[in-house]
């Protein structure tokens, strides 16, 4: 599937700003499944620079704005081409260590309530890790319905848990916090997602979470959508949790209120190039 | 020597060993400075004491000691009585200094990149890669000359004549430079005949190959001459006074986060004269502290976008952050593996037994003999959250022993060691007091170590904690021509 992103993000402050600084993991990795034709970020009025890949194989690149300044905003555009591999990350660079995806962050500690349910599910699949962790993710799905624009970005795992309800970002620390309790490394990943007309898909701005399963590697699980990601599904960047993975991290020096919207699209594009 | 002002009979401890008694008689590195006591005479000598503590309280030295009210700022003691090693017992000492700097360096560009020493079973994947040190965010990340811990403190301790120990190793920022440099100036002043007759090794070269060595890891993007600077967390750290000694000395630049910015490609300091950019910060502040983008969000002592310019190679950061997993006390116990592993080479410094106590048959021997061993917190420093055994008392062995149940991972116990005893000033005259050593040795396009370090000595008798919060004191370090 070819795929055509039109993403859009401005910050605004309600007082001019000295500085600004970000570091934006907004730029896809090319793997199997997933080929980047072409992509393409800019801001006016900043310089981006200091860019670099990192050891999760994400390119990060560095927003700097001198003030003052009120207003940026920060534009990306790209093609990708995209392909099912049945959820499967194959032949994608990185050279952190899977076991790196054990540790437990703050947004992503477990607590009674997770750790009942994830020994419960490694139970039953003593020997099957993709077994466990289908499981996982479809308990995730089951026991935080998904619930577009109920929290706020700082719900951990455990808080997500029991409100029982959540968006992907929820989901995504839920599966995450059970898979690792489970013994299975899991991060964030944060992606686009395509809404095709007859499916009920949700934000175009997604997230979901990776397990590591041995002898396969590193398998995607979408909770919101109770799917593994597919050819609708463009992967930008990964993490410990969603602080780690966010598309951007800023700071800005200056004082008043920092608002942001956004304007996004996915759609497919018609190519020729199609066998 | 019956009328010699200073006892030099002292109590025999037969179980310590004592560096500058032999039996009866006096070794011979320190003949001439017993000999330059004797001459003093008992006024005198008290004078020049009361002159060291006035210069030491003159030029500033304090340090802050953290307890339950707060900070205090204390000045630490400095003891007359210098420790003097001969160049052969110091030459095997800095072979092995420089040899382990080496291995741990090796350690920790393996370690952000391919991992071998793990994929080979020698060190588990879980103690590396789930350590709270490691940063999985520099994986993948080659410093220049892919040297990671630029200044390395080694912390060593003596049993015997050629006995030395690995206490443990410090590959982030050590602290404590600056006292041996302070020390020696002040024995220069005491002493001066001593320093004309005595061939004593010099240490004032620290400085010039400190920023010799800033200078050399400059990244490939710096085109001229590399501008370094040393970023402090500011006043209120226990070690600023360091940091402003050594930038005056090196002639840097000292900065707070504050005074640093990303712009583009790299990184600047604001100056009078306008923005000037830096190649190399030696800095002073932890890791989780550099950057608010790529850790503590909430940190203000940083700089933000620092660590994309480190990584994208615009700058070097002194040590390399995630440095810090190598001289984690439970990878300490593989630092041997870790020489002969990538050096080919048998160490020449040996570790302190240890025992881990995540592990089941250590945990059992470790809590059925607490009374015989100093147990560690893994990620403790500064010598909290200790115990030593011996000097503990049934109740504070029982409560530090629910500790070690409730987490085994977080301690390691060692052996009490019999550490060496040097004459110490004390209000009765001389007495033995252990002391440690704590060279520092430098990694840039060579290695290079100052003849010396600090010693530092338990002031209180038969304490065997060195640590200046926990009532230690410093002494200048002799290499003497044998």
């Amino acid at each position: 599937m070819r795929l055509t992103i039109e993403h859009t993000t401005r910050y605004s402050y309600d007082q001019p700003q000295r500085r600004i600084s970000q570091s934006l993991r907004m730029v896809p990795a090319s793997f199997e499944g997933q080929r980047v034709l072409d992509w393409e970020i800019s801001c006016e009025g900043g310089t981006i620079g200091a860019e670099f890949t990192d050891g999760a194989g994400d390119e990060v690149k560095t927003l700097t704005v001198s003030g003052p300044v009120e207003q940026i905003e920060i534009v990306v555009r790209g093609t990708v081409e995209t392909a099912d591999t049945t959820g499967i990350l194959k032949k994608h660079k990185e050279v952190i260590h899977p076991t790196v995806y054990l540790r437990d962050t703050r947004l992503t500690d477990p607590d009674g309530g997770i750790r009942v349910i994830a020994a419960t599910a490694r139970d039953s699949y003593p020997d099957d890790q993709l077994g466990l962790a289908h499981e996982l993710a479809r308990q995730t799905a089951e026991r935080v319905v998904y619930t577009p624009g109920t929290t706020d970005q700082d719900v951990t795992a455990t808080q997500a848990l029991e409100a029982g309800m959540g968006v992907c970002q929820d989901q995504a620390h839920v599966l995450i916090s059970l898979a690792r309790c489970a013994g299975l490394p899991a991060r964030y990943v944060t992606g686009y997602l395509h809404s095709t007309s007859d499916g009920a898909s949700h934000e175009a701005s997604h997230a979901w979470a990776e397990v590591f399963v041995k002898d396969i590697g590193w398998v995607g699980f979408d909770p919101a959508n109770t799917c593994c990601p597919d050819e609708r599904h463009i992967r930008l960047g990964s993490g410990l949790d969603a602080l780690e993975a966010a598309p951007v991290r800023g700071i800005s020096f200056g004082s008043g209120e920092e608002t942001m919207d956004f304007s996004l699209s996915v759609s497919q594009t018609s190519s020729q190039s199609q066998q | 020597m019956a009328q010699s002002v200073v006892r030099w009979g002292m109590t025999k401890r037969p179980d310590f060993f004592n560096e500058m008694i032999d039996g009866g008689s006096i070794r011979p590195a320190y003949q001439k400075i017993t000999q330059w006591f004797d001459s003093q005479g008992e006024e005198t000598l008290a004078l020049k004491k009361a002159e060291a503590e006035t210069l030491f309280r003159r030029i500033g030295i304090t340090f802050a000691v953290y307890d339950d009210t707060g900070n205090t700022e204390r000045l630490i003691p400095f003891d007359l009585m210098p420790r003097v090693f001969t160049e052969r017992e110091w030459s095997t000492l800095e072979r092995g200094v420089k040899q382990r700097s080496r291995a741990l360096n090796a350690f920790l560009w393996d370690v952000y990149h391919r991992g071998e020493i793990v994929r080979s079973g020698r060190i588990p994947a879980d103690l590396v890669y789930k350590n709270a040190a490691y940063e999985p965010c520099v994986a993948g990340i080659a410093p220049a000359l892919n040297i990671y811990s630029h200044i390395v403190g080694t912390d060593l301790v003596r049993t015997g004549l050629d006995e030395f120990y690995v206490l443990e190793d410090n590959c982030r920022t050590p602290s404590g430079v600056s006292y041996m440099l302070e020390n020696r100036e002040i024995m220069m002043r005491m002493c001066p005949e001593l320093f004309r007759s005595a061939r004593i090794a010099p240490v004032d070269g620290y400085p010039d190959m400190l920023r010799k060595t800033l200078h050399e890891v400059a990244p490939v993007k710096c085109d001229g001459e590399p501008t370094a600077v040393i970023l402090t967390p500011g006043a209120f750290n226990s070690a600023y006074y360091e940091h402003s000694f050594l930038a005056d000395q090196m002639g840097l630049d000292l900065v707070e986060g504050q005074d640093l910015f990303v712009d583009g490609d790299f990184v600047y300091m604001r100056t009078t004269r306008g923005p000037q950019r830096v190649d190399v910060i030696y800095r002073r502040i932890d890791d989780s502290f550099l950057d608010p983008l790529c850790f503590r969000p909430d940190s203000m002592l940083g700089v933000p976008g620092l660590m994309n310019v480190y990584r994208s190679g615009g700058v070097q950061i002194c040590s390399a952050p995630g440095a810090g997993v190598a001289d984690d006390k439970a990878i300490y116990t593989y630092v041997p593996d870790m020489v002969r592993f990538y050096l080919g080479e048998e160490p020449i410094l040996k570790n302190v037994p240890t025992w881990r106590c995540g592990e089941q048959d250590s945990y059992k021997y470790v809590m059925e003999n607490l009374a015989d061993l100093v147990v560690k917190e893994v990620h403790g420093s500064g010598g909290y959250g200790m115990l030593v055994g011996p000097a503990s008392t049934k109740d504070e062995i029982a409560s530090f022993a629910e500790r070690i149940r409730k987490n085994p991972h977080n301690y390691i116990a060692q052996p009490t060691l019999a550490l060496s005893t040097n004459p110490t000033f004390v209000e009765s005259g001389l007495a033995p007091r252990h002391v440690d050593l704590r060279p520092y040795c430098l990694m840039g396009k060579e290695v290079r170590l100052t003849p010396g370090g600090l010693t530092r000595v338990a002031l209180n008798e038969g304490s065997l904690v060195v640590n200046s919060s926990q009532g230690g004191g410093v002494k200048d370090t002799w290499i003497v021509a044998d």
